[in-house]
C-alpha cells in the first residue's frame, strides 16, 4: 500500500496544477495581512463598532499575529474547499480522461486498494495545504504582527484568550479543518468515479457545497432542527468553537477550557460519518464500474 | 499443450446491445493469435473483458489455467497489454512512466533494466523527454514496453500498429516475432491491419458482430486448394443467374462493388471460365484472391448476406 501511495502522490506533486492552490492560498493570505497591517485599526473599529461606546477599545494591542491568523481562518476555511475538490475530483476522472485509468486497473492491484490508495493521497494533499496555510496564516503573522492576548467578537459577547492559552487552540483548529476537507475531499472523490473528466465532479462539489452551505446558513426554522444538523456543512466551521471557552464567575476566561466540547465532537463524528460513507460508496461504484474510457 | 487463455461463452450486454455474444476461444502456449474483426466486431470489449476493465455478462474466462474472477491478481501479475491508444502520463518523461507501472506491477527494475527495455523499443535517447512531446508512434513504442515491463508471460495488444509509419509498423512486427520465438511469449494481437497479422499470427479468431465466425490455424485458414475467385462481368445480373442455375451456386460468397466472390479449387477456375463463357456471360476478368483479407472478408460479408437473407425471409 505504501509503495502504491507513493505512486499517487508522485502523480500529484509532478503535475504543475497541483501548485496553483498553494499559490492562490499565498496570495489571499499576503493581501490580507498587507491590508490588515497598513490598514488594521479601520478594519478592527468596524467589527467591534458594537461594543466600542461601551469601553475603550485597545487596538493595537488587539491587532496581532493571532487575531491576523483568526480573520484568515475565518475567510479561507469557506474558500478553499473549493480547492480541495480541484484535486481529488481529478483522482478518478482525470486518470479516466487521460486514458491511464484502464492501465491502472489491469496492474496486478485490487479496485479497493486503488481507490483507498487515491483517497489517502488526496488527503495528504489536503494536509499539505493546511500546513501551508498554517505556516503563512499563523507563523507568518505571528512573525509580522506580534504576539498578544486573542481577542475576538462573537455576536455580542466579546472573547478574551490569554496568549499562553492560545497555540493549542490553533493546532486544534487546524486539525479538525483537516476532517471538515476531507469530507470535501470524500465528496469530489466520490463524484470523480462516475466521470470521465474531472471538470463535471470539481463544478458538481463546488455546488453541492455553496448550496448546502446556503441551507446551512439560513434561518429557517423548519430546517433548523430536521435538515440543518445533519448537512455535512452546518458542521464545517464548528473548529470555531476551540476559540469559545469557559469563564468564571468573575467573567474571566478559564484557560485551557472549551465552552461546548461534545458540540464539538458531535460534529466532528458527522464529518467523520460523511467521510466513510463518501469513500464506501466510490469504492463500491468503482468495484462494480466498467472501464470504458 | 495448456491453453494460456480459455474462453467459453463469454458474453457482454451494454443495455440492449449485445457486443459479444456466446463467444468461445482458446490462446495456446507461445501463440501468436491474431484477433480479427471489424470496427464494432466486439474485439476491445473481448479484451477489456481478459484484463478485468469490463465485467461479462455470462461466460467464464481462464488464463493459466485459473478463473479470472477469482484469480484476477495472480494472473495479471503474469499479463501485460496495450489497449487502444497508448495514453500515458504525459507530464512524465518516458522513464517515469515506466518506473511508476512497473512498481505498479511489483517489480522494482534498475535503472540499467528500465534503459534496455526503452531501447528495446527505440526510445532509449528520449527516456528523459516529457510524453507530451512524443509523437504517436512514440507513444504506441513507449505503450508497449510499458506492457513488457514486468516481463508477463501473457501479452495482449490492441490495435498495436496504430498510428505507426510503415518502418514502425515493421518494427513492432519484428518486436512480437521476437518476443514469441525467443522470450517464448503468447501473444494475443488485435488489429485491423489484416496483412499484418498475416504475417505474424499462427492461429486466428475472426470475430463479427460480437459473434465467433471461424478460429484456427492460419495455415488452415487459408487453404492452398481453395481460393477466393474474383469475377468481373459486364453482366452481372447475367452471370448471377447463371451461377444460380448451374452447380456453382454453391461457390458464391458475396458481390462487392459489382464483382462476384466465389470460393473454389483452383483447378476448378477454367471449368468455370468455360461454362460462363459458353452461357453467354461476358467475363472481363477472372482473378484468384488469398489474401487474409479477401478471406476475412469473405466471411463477414457472407455472414452478412445470410443474416440479411434471414431478415427479409421472416
Amino acid at each position: 500500500m505504501w509503495k502504491l501511495l507513493q505512486i499517487e502522490l508522485f502523480k500529484i506533486f509532478k503535475r504543475p496544477r497541483t501548485y496553483i492552490p498553494f499559490g492562490a492560498i499565498a496570495a489571499i493570505i499576503l493581501i490580507i495581512q498587507l491590508g490588515l497591517k497598513f490598514d488594521g485599526q479601520s478594519y478592527l473599529e468596524m467589527g467591534m463598532s458594537s461594543v466600542s461606546d461601551t469601553f475603550n477599545v485597545p487596538y493595537s494591542l488587539i491587532m496581532n499575529g493571532y487575531l491576523v491568523a483568526f480573520v484568515i481562518l475565518n475567510t479561507l476555511l469557506i474558500q478553499i474547499p473549493l480547492l480541495i475538490a480541484l484535486v481529488a475530483g481529478d483522482m478518478v476522472a482525470g486518470e479516466a480522461n487521460m486514458g491511464t485509468l484502464r492501465l491502472l486497473v489491469t496492474r496486478p492491484v485490487s479496485r479497493t486498494q486503488l481507490m483507498l490508495v487515491k483517497y489517502a493521497a488526496s488527503v495528504i494533499y489536503t494536509f499539505l495545504l493546511l500546513i501551508w496555510m498554517a505556516l503563512l496564516a499563523l507563523f507568518l503573522s505571528m512573525w509580522i504582527f506580534g504576539t498578544n492576548d486573542l481577542v475576538i467578537a462573537r455576536d455580542t459577547v466579546i472573547e478574551h484568550i490569554r496568549k499562553t492559552d492560545v497555540m493549542w487552540r490553533y493546532i486544534a483548529a487546524f486539525g479538525y479543518a483537516m476532517v471538515a476537507l476531507s469530507t470535501v475531499a470524500a465528496l469530489a472523490f466520490l463524484l470523480s468515479v462516475f466521470a470521465e473528466n474531472s471538470i463535471g465532479p470539481i463544478v458538481a462539489t463546488i455546488s453541492i457545497v455553496v448550496v448546502l452551505t446556503i441551507l446551512s446558513e439560513m434561518r429557517i426554522p423548519l430546517y433548523d432542527n430536521t435538515v440543518k444538523p445533519w448537512l455535512f456543512t452546518s458542521h464545517m466551521l464548528a473548529w470555531k468553537g476551540f476559540f469559545y471557552s469557559q469563564s468564571n464567575g468573575q467573567g474571566d476566561t478559564i484557560a485551557g477550557s472549551i465552552e461546548n466540547l461534545p458540540s464539538i465532537l458531535r460534529s466532528l463524528s458527522i464529518l467523520l460519518g460523511y467521510i466513510a460513507a463518501f469513500v464506501t460508496a466510490a469504492i463500491w461504484a468503482f468495484r462494480k464500474k466498467d472501464i470504458l474510457s | 499443450m495448456s491453453s494460456v487463455i480459455r474462453v467459453t461463452g463469454l458474453t457482454k450486454h451494454f443495455s440492449a446491445l449485445k457486443a459479444v455474444d456466446g463467444l468461445s476461444f482458446s490462446v495456446e502456449q507461445s501463440d501468436i493469435y491474431g484477433f480479427l474483426g471489424q470496427n464494432g466486431a466486439g474485439k476491445s470489449t473481448t479484451i477489456r473483458m481478459l484484463l478485468t476493465l469490463i465485467a461479462p455478462t455470462e461466460g467464464r474466462i481462464e488464463i493459466f489455467g485459473m478463473d479470472l474472477r477469482t484469480h484476477r491478481r495472480e494472473i495479471l501479475r503474469r499479463v501485460g497489454a496495450v489497449i487502444e491508444r497508448p495514453d500515458l502520463y504525459k507530464y512524465l518523461t518516458a522513464y517515469e512512466n515506466l518506473a511508476l507501472f512497473a512498481r505498479m506491477s511489483g517489480i522494482l527494475p534498475s535503472s540499467r533494466i528500465l534503459m534496455q527495455q526503452l531501447e528495446q523499443v527505440g526510445l532509449a535517447e528520449r527516456a528523459h523527454s516529457k510524453v507530451k512531446t512524443f509523437s504517436q508512434g512514440m507513444k504506441q513504442r513507449l505503450g508497449i514496453a510499458v506492457a513488457l515491463v514486468h516481463n508477463p508471460d501473457l501479452v495482449i495488444l490492441d490495435e498495436p500498429t496504430n498510428g505507426l509509419d510503415p518502418q514502425g509498423i515493421a518494427d513492432i512486427r519484428n518486436l512480437i516475432l521476437h518476443l514469441s520465438a525467443h522470450e517464448k511469449k503468447t501473444l494475443l494481437v488485435s488489429s485491423h491491419l489484416l496483412s499484418e497479422m498475416e504475417l505474424i499470427a499462427n492461429r486466428m479468431l475472426i470475430i463479427d458482430r460480437g459473434k465467433k465466425i471461424v478460429e484456427g490455424k492460419a495455415s488452415e485458414l487459408f487453404d492452398p486448394g481453395e481460393t477466393l475467385v474474383e469475377l468481373d462481368t459486364s453482366d452481372g445480373a447475367l452471370a448471377e443467374e447463371v451461377l444460380h442455375r448451374g452447380s456453382w451456386k454453391e461457390h458464391l460468397q458475396s458481390r462487392q462493388d459489382g464483382k462476384l466472390l466465389l470460393k473454389m479449387d483452383k483447378n476448378r477456375i477454367p471449368a468455370f471460365v468455360r461454362d460462363l463463357v459458353q452461357q453467354g456471360v461476358p467475363v472481363a476478368s477472372v482473378q484468384p484472391r488469398h489474401s487474409l483479407e479477401d478471406y476475412f472478408l469473405s466471411l463477414t460479408t457472407a455472414n452478412q448476406h445470410v443474416e440479411a437473407f434471414t431478415d427479409r425471409a421472416v
